[in-house]
């Protein structure tokens, strides 16, 4: 016989997939429209965001009325789980219709000469997102724990291209808007990186019931 | 099977408790129960902790309530049964031929499943453990029924209807009477089989909300199907399966993050 | 929001309304049932028939003999004529006999039916016998009995007690009172062991558990939980027995019944009158049947009577007993 709540638990499951992957594409479309100049690219991303701001809702509606099952064990983890990862998502969501909206602004004007850390700096953020969204899909904690101490690589590049793009804007005072835009779209990217290392945390604790937060980098090799 | 230890305690409670609370009081060791020729209990070791609660879980038929029943020898009322292993309470083994079962069931208290209140008064019924067990002053047995009617959380209902008949009270009033009935000789452990399974959920909060209370003073071990119910209520909690112990451990770990595959199954209701 | 007519996925049954336009009608006569109801009610009005017949056909007839004066004279040794004779040492004789066998008969039915229910394990083999030999005694003939009584009760254990108390002439072991009553109470013993039994049956078992958890030994459970509780279904087999032994004369016929006795029975070892074989006397050495049919039925009548007296009084305490346990304990 159908066990009702396991199928409540795997909807919540899917939906949850489901917003991942719409989250993970606007990454992708953000940094594409950044580099290539795109605007229109630029202008569907932003539209999208209000359907991952629309997946957040459901998804904690939906995990609020599995709590009144009173789930456990694993449920009541993957349950408590998915309303966090979910809000990570939103917001990576948000930080990519940031991108987009910076993206736009700078399509319309000339660009910057000027050579960036950027194209680094996103490949090592998205990849970061995909290995923690692969990790909750595959339940594999040590994948998941493996994605932390790549935030501080992130951080550096962050670093480093701000710099180099304070440098720039004091030389070149009228690159200055422009510089601003590529600032807070580095800082967005540098964003997306904490949020993605978010969800490999909530990952962990999903599959091991321990919770790595705020505790530092740990290298564990298996349970 | 290996001897599982009494776990150990969550940081909170390490802090509070020097040999009180948490420290065993009941060592069950290596205790195997036959019906006839049927096996039970399969070698059971655990040790339960002094005024904490501990939970019984496991599906219909596992062996929790017969093990229960073990803790005050009420197995001792059914022919045929055989024990094997030892059961100490308080470093006394309760099985030896010196023990006698009235002296351990004075310190060692049940509470059953449907409540059975005697057709007597209110104060009948809890006076009469109290004459069983030699209190015969009329002052001092009226200071103790109202003393164990207040420690149920009746009193307040009942205080002016102390004579008359038990059985017209409700069902939930019933049981917390019965409550009153065992903790009125002052035992020192209580044991529970499924002691809200027949009440509406508002008398199954206030037994739940008695329990809390009660273990502030006495050991608690109770039996239950309902895990929601284990999980609200206990500190401990040791899962049956066929008559052998599956986990036990604290009810925090067992419901959040068990060990064995069976109890994540039987938890989150894969069977059972 | 429209709370009255149900959501959308449900299937629209308001239009279907065929199968309630014949306002829950049977479909057609269901005659077994009605004949049953019938054959069942019949049964009983026959039975309250005969019963009445009996009962009418014993006072009317009996009616007009009896006066206070019949029932309150000792006869002379003529029975037979109505304007002299009277009852009073029949009724007190099997008053007596019956009262003394409920004093032998409950002790022991009670106990033994305790040690059947709470203490003998149920497989084994001497359970086994005891309740063989409960029900087969039910089934002995009533004469049996009072052969029984003669030879046990009297010559056996009668005329020992008369050696032991160095009688020079038979006191005990001979026809006797409580001979008599010693037998009834054998007689009637299976009626009041399965009366009991079944009363401590239906006590709930957890009221033994709750007593026992509590630190109780069996004894105490017994005593000041059992038995009180199945005190009614005690009296219930006390009334059986009664109404039984009332009736009984086989039983007495060799064991302490006597033809005529001038006095009042006033020692356990004297012998004493009855109404069921005085009904037999009347009936089988009347020279003048016509005169002394009035007599029999008088005499029939007050048996009913007394028997009846006798079931009240205990159906009464009954009830008391039964509300007092309702109320409280």
């Amino acid at each position: 016989m159908e066990n009702h709540f396991e199928t409540g638990i795997e909807a919540l499951r899917q939906k949850l997939l489901l917003m991942a992957s719409h989250a993970e594409t606007a990454v992708n479309q953000s940094i594409q429209a950044l580099t290539q100049r795109d605007h229109d690219l630029a202008l569907r991303v932003k539209a999208d965001d209000d359907v991952i701001d629309q997946f957040e809702v459901e998804i904690d509606e939906l995990a609020i009325q599995l709590l009144t099952k009173a789930p456990l064990a694993t449920n009541l983890r993957l349950v408590t789980a998915a309303m966090k990862i979910s809000q990570d998502l939103e917001r990576i969501g948000d930080e990519a219709a940031k991108i987009a909206k910076r993206a736009r602004d700078l399509s319309q004007e000339p660009p910057v000469k000027l050579q960036l850390e950027l194209p680094d700096m996103a490949s090592r953020a998205l990849t970061m997102l995909k290995a923690a969204l692969d990790a909750f899909v595959n339940r594999d904690s040590a994948a998941a724990r493996a994605i932390i101490p790549q935030d501080q690589e992130v951080d550096m590049l962050n670093k480093r291209i701000h710099a180099a793009l304070a440098k720039h804007m004091t030389e070149n005072p009228d690159t200055i808007s422009r510089c601003l835009h590529w600032m807070v779209a580095a800082k967005s990217l540098e964003r997306i990186a904490d949020h993605a290392t978010n969800i490999a945390e909530d990952v962990v604790f999903l599959c091991e019931a321990e919770d790595i937060r705020h505790a530092g980098i740990k290298l564990k090799t298996g349970g | 099977m290996a001897e599982i230890s009494i776990p150990k305690l969550a940081p909170q409670e390490r802090a509070a408790a020097p040999g009180a609370a948490g420290a065993p009081l009941i060592r069950i060791e290596d205790v195997s129960l036959y019906y006839g020729a049927n096996r039970a209990l399969k070698n059971i070791s655990l040790n339960l902790g002094e005024r904490v609660v501990t939970a019984f879980i496991g599906p219909s038929g596992c062996g929790k309530s017969t093990l229960l029943r073990c803790l005050n020898r009420m197995n001792d009322l059914i022919d045929n049964v055989r024990i094997e292993g030892a059961i100490k309470i308080g470093g006394h083994e309760i099985n030896a031929p010196d023990v006698d079962a009235i002296e351990l069931r004075k310190r060692v208290g049940m509470v059953f499943q449907k409540s059975n209140p005697f057709p007597k008064s209110i104060y009948e019924n809890v006076a009469y453990g109290l004459r069983l067990h030699g209190v015969k002053d009329r002052s001092e047995l009226e200071v103790r029924i109202e003393e164990s009617l207040r420690g149920a959380a009746l009193w307040d209902e009942v205080k002016d209807r102390l004579h008359s008949s038990a059985l017209g009270l409700s069902g939930g009033q019933q049981q917390r009477l019965c409550i009153a009935r065992a903790i009125a000789i002052r035992p020192e452990i209580i044991l529970m089989d499924e002691p809200a399974s027949a009440l509406d959920p508002l008398a199954t909060a206030r037994i739940e909300e008695l329990i809390l209370e009660l273990k502030k003073d006495f050991t608690i071990v109770i039996v239950t199907h309902n895990m929601q119910q284990a999980a609200r209520i206990s500190d401990y909690t040791a899962f049956f399966y066929i008559g052998e112990l599956v986990e036990y451990d604290t009810t925090a770990k067992i419901f959040t993050n068990p060990s064995k595959r069976q109890t994540e199954d039987y938890v989150t209701g894969r069977f059972g | 929001m429209n709370t009255v007519t149900p959501p959308e996925y449900l299937p629209d049954r308001t239009h279907d309304t065929t199968r309630f336009t014949r306002h829950f009608r049977a479909e057609k006569f269901d005659f077994w049932s009605f004949f049953f109801s019938g054959l069942t009610g019949l049964a009983t009005l026959f039975i309250l028939a005969i019963l009445a017949t009996i009962l009418l056909n014993i006072i009317v007839n009996g009616w007009s003999a009896i006066s206070w004066h019949f029932v309150s004279t000792i006869p002379k040794k003529d029975f037979f004529d109505a304007n002299t004779t009277g009852v009073l040492p029949m009724i007190v004789g099997t008053a007596f006999r019956v009262i003394v066998m409920t004093i032998f008969v409950i002790p022991v039915g009670v106990i033994t039916a305790i040690y059947l229910t709470e203490y003998a394990a149920s497989t084994s083999m001497i359970t086994r016998i005891i309740r063989a030999a409960v029900n087969n005694l039910a089934g002995v003939p009533s004469i049996v009995f009072g052969l029984f009584g003669l030879g046990f009760f009297i010559n056996f254990i009668g005329k020992n007690m008369d050696r032991l108390l160095h009688h020079a002439d038979a006191v005990w072991g001979q026809p006797a009172l409580i001979w008599a009553s010693l037998t009834l109470a054998v007689m009637t013993l299976p009626v009041v062991i399965v009366a009991t039994e079944e009363s401590l049956k239906a006590i709930p078992p957890g009221l033994r558990e709750a007593s026992l958890a509590l630190g109780a030994t069996k004894l105490e459970t017994i005593l000041k939980i059992i038995l009180p509780q199945a005190l009614p279904g005690i009296m219930t087999g006390g009334i059986l027995a009664v109404s039984r032994a009332a009736g009984e004369v086989a039983p007495i016929l060799f064991t302490g019944v006597a033809y005529y006795m001038a006095s009042l029975p006033g020692h356990l070892s004297d012998q004493f009158m009855d109404l069921g074989y005085h009904v037999f006397v009347l009936s089988t050495q009347s020279p003048n049947i016509e005169q002394t049919r009035p007599i029999l039925y008088a005499t029939v009548l007050t048996l009913l009577l007394l028997t009846f007296a006798l079931n009240i009084v205990a159906i009464l305490i009954r009830a008391r007993v039964r509300k007092q346990l309702r109320a409280l304990g």
